[in-house]
């Protein structure tokens, strides 16, 4: 429950990331030159510069407020992660749920389409293809810089995520569609959307919701490691990966600097990862009340 | 008995066989299960056959097939005067509201994330009928009618027992006013005190609606209960078919007799003294049927003869068809006091006997464990059977 409340506290932080800046009087683009010293741009102050103004401290070398640009990191990684759960769960949910039913050679050619994704070593062709594959996505149209870098990243997440949940799903429906529930539909004359659609996908939905909910945080530590790889945003725009890569020079001098978007990714990501074990065991059939 | 006033379904040498694969890299058709294997039979209006035999002998994939939930390899099957085996999916549709079915496991066979509401009306959703008064109306009159509160509308199917949810399988298939409906034991997986209920319910809905049951179930004390007349299978085959007096008072088949010899009788001390007809064996392959007549391997009565012909289904007597060159006219011993028991019994089914040691013989039908509880995994052969959908 409280681990909700936390995720629910993050969404609202990430959707009215600009007002709370505001309301502190921060902005993350802003440079601040008197909170550094001019020799080397190292921060003034105890823990990284931490001061009423700068509630977090400052970055150092340009004094750009830490808790402005966690809130609107925060912002951009719960976009990334949220639309690739988004569309890993719709990509996922209708090949399995296809392969499942229709069985036979839509189901093997399927199933070593999705063998043939796993196989792909991700981490390599994410760094190899993205220069290639973001200008691409430019030359499409899309605005250059991060939009093209942020919809890169929802793209690969997606493409690669989707056959983890696509096997989970074909399981079920495999072991669904014998039940009598679903002879009983077909002895009424359902049509095969409906049998799929309405008799068989409501089953599905625990499964689902908990891979969801276990995905999107796993998403937001991938995120975070290709921004740390350089895949990921570019500045002024920043994430907790890009932070983080951006904080390790200065590790020995500033360590808050690395730990306090540590900190706020590790809460995140454990909220996460409880709420779907939670959510695993109230979804549980078997798991009395 | 019945009034024949017309033929609601005919089957006309229906076989039905599931093909075996090898598990090789490409798997190929090594054999196949004839799980039924030319049978022809047909159910009149108003009327209920019941179709007996024990696990593994087809009587479900009969049901299936008649309702084309398996396509059949071959045969006939006429529902209400029209042949539906060369029909498309689509062109079945107005068939289906003809025929409907009741399942064996009421818990499998409604959608535990539709409502009650949704389950009933799904029929007429499907159908795209909207019924006068609309659905919601509709569906609460079923419910009504078949003995459900009409306010738990809005309920889940974990909400209820077995035999309610039974009763919910029951008011889903008579949505549509189906002339015919398949009944796949459905009250095997049901208490003793329940089944009553139930077939008293199919009953009266039957003289209401003038409906013709297919009833397949491998309880003869419930098939004595409803049937107006019985087959009786084996391996695929029709052994026996007759009006139910003549099955229960004069079988002629030896399987048959056997059957009956089987029947329990609710005092112990009469139980231990009759003698029983012990098959020899289990259930053949239906990979590999034996030759001639599929029984021979445990029949009493078997001679050289009946291992190279086939016996046809003959009728001996009118109504009554028998598939066997040596049929046996005597009635088993101890078997008037069991019938005798099922009749002063009117509307309630016999409790079933635990079954213990010795006293299981192979052709013993029940298969309820002695706690009460449906055993939910049918007897299939040991070879993985492919779909022929």
């Amino acid at each position: 429950m409280i681990c909700l409340i936390i995720l629910i506290v993050f969404y609202l932080v990430g959707i009215f990331g600009p007002v709370v800046a505001g309301m502190f009087g921060i902005s993350p683009y802003t440079f601040d030159s008197n909170a550094i010293s001019d020799l080397g741009g190292k921060p003034y102050g105890a823990f990284g510069g931490i001061s009423l103004a700068h509630p977090l401290g400052v970055e150092w070398g340009t004094g750009r407020d830490i808790f402005a640009q966690l809130l609107f990191g925060l912002r951009i990684s719960l976009i990334i992660s949220t639309t690739a759960t988004l569309l890993t769960v719709t990509i996922g949910v209708l090949i399995g749920i296809i392969a499942g039913y229709a069985g036979g050679i839509t189901d093997s050619l399927l199933g070593r389409l999705m063998d043939l994704i796993l196989a792909f070593p991700f981490l390599l062709i994410v760094l190899a293809l993205s220069g290639v594959l973001t200008q691409r996505l430019t030359d499409l149209g899309v605005p250059e810089g991060n939009v093209s870098r942020v919809l890169y990243l929802i793209l690969v997440m997606s493409v690669f995520g989707w056959p983890y949940l696509a096997r989970i799903v074909r399981g079920q429906v495999l072991s669904l569609r014998e039940r009598e529930f679903v002879e009983a539909a077909v002895s009424m004359g359902a049509s095969r959307r409906r049998i799929l659609f309405t008799e068989i996908l409501p089953n599905l939905w625990a499964p689902i919701l908990v891979y969801a909910t276990l995905t999107l945080p796993s998403y937001i530590g991938l995120e975070a490691a290709l921004s740390f790889l350089n895949v990921g945003v570019l500045p002024p725009d920043t994430t907790f990966g890009a932070m983080l890569a951006n904080s390790v020079t200065y590790f020995n001098v500033v360590p808050t600097y690395l730990f306090i978007p540590g900190t706020v990714l590790v809460i995140l990501v454990v909220s996460f990862n409880l709420f779907g074990d939670s959510l695993r065991d109230a979804l549980d059939p078997k798991g009395g009340h | 008995m019945t009034t024949e006033t017309g033929e609601i379904l005919r089957v006309s040498d229906l076989r039905t066989y599931f093909p075996v694969r090898s598990h090789a890299l490409i798997p190929r058709v090594i054999g196949q299960v004839k799980a039924v294997d030319g049978v022809s039979f047909q159910v009149g209006s108003a009327e209920t056959l019941g179709l007996v035999g024990e696990s593994g002998s087809g009587k479900t994939t009969v049901a299936r097939s008649v309702l084309m939930l398996v396509r059949p390899t071959s045969g006939q099957i006429v529902i209400d005067g029209q042949e539906i085996t060369h029909l498309s999916p689509k062109a079945l549709m107005p068939m289906r509201r003809k025929a409907q079915m009741i399942f064996q496991d009421p818990y499998n066979a409604l959608n535990p994330r539709h409502t009650v509401g949704g389950i009933i009306g799904a029929p007429y959703r499907i159908q795209g009928i909207e019924p006068p008064g609309g659905v919601r109306a509709a569906v609460q009159a079923l419910m009504e009618r078949v003995g459900l509160n009409p306010e738990h509308y809005n309920r889940y199917p974990n909400e209820f027992s077995g035999g309610q949810r039974q009763r919910i399988g029951i008011a889903r298939a008579i949505a549509l006013r189906p002339k015919l409906i398949v009944c796949d034991e459905p009250v095997s997986a049901l208490d003793v005190s329940i089944q009553a209920q139930i077939i008293n319910l199919l009953r009266d809905l039957q003289q209401e609606f003038g409906l013709s049951y297919l009833f397949v179930a491998h309880d003869l004390a419930v098939v004595r209960q409803i049937s107006h007349r019985v087959a009786v299978m084996y391996l695929g085959h029709l052994m026996e078919m007759a009006p139910r007096e003549t099955i229960y008072a004069a079988p002629l088949h030896p399987y048959t007799h056997s059957l009956l010899s089987a029947v329990p009788i609710p005092d112990p001390k009469l139980q231990k003294e009759r003698s029983r007809i012990m098959l020899e064996g289990d259930l053949p392959s239906p990979i590999n049927p034996p030759s001639g007549c599929v029984f021979r391997t445990r029949c009493f009565q078997a001679q050289e003869r009946c291992s190279v012909e086939v016996p046809p289904l003959i009728e001996v007597a009118p109504g009554h068809q028998v598939a066997c060159h040596f049929p046996v006219a005597t009635l088993p011993a101890g078997i008037e006091t069991a019938l005798a028991t099922l009749e002063n019994q009117p509307g309630v089914p016999v409790r079933r006997p635990q079954p213990a040691g010795d006293q299981v013989s192979s052709a013993q039908l029940d298969r309820l464990p002695a706690d009460g509880r449906p055993d939910s995994t049918p007897v299939r052969p040991k070879v993985r059977v492919g779909r022929s959908r």
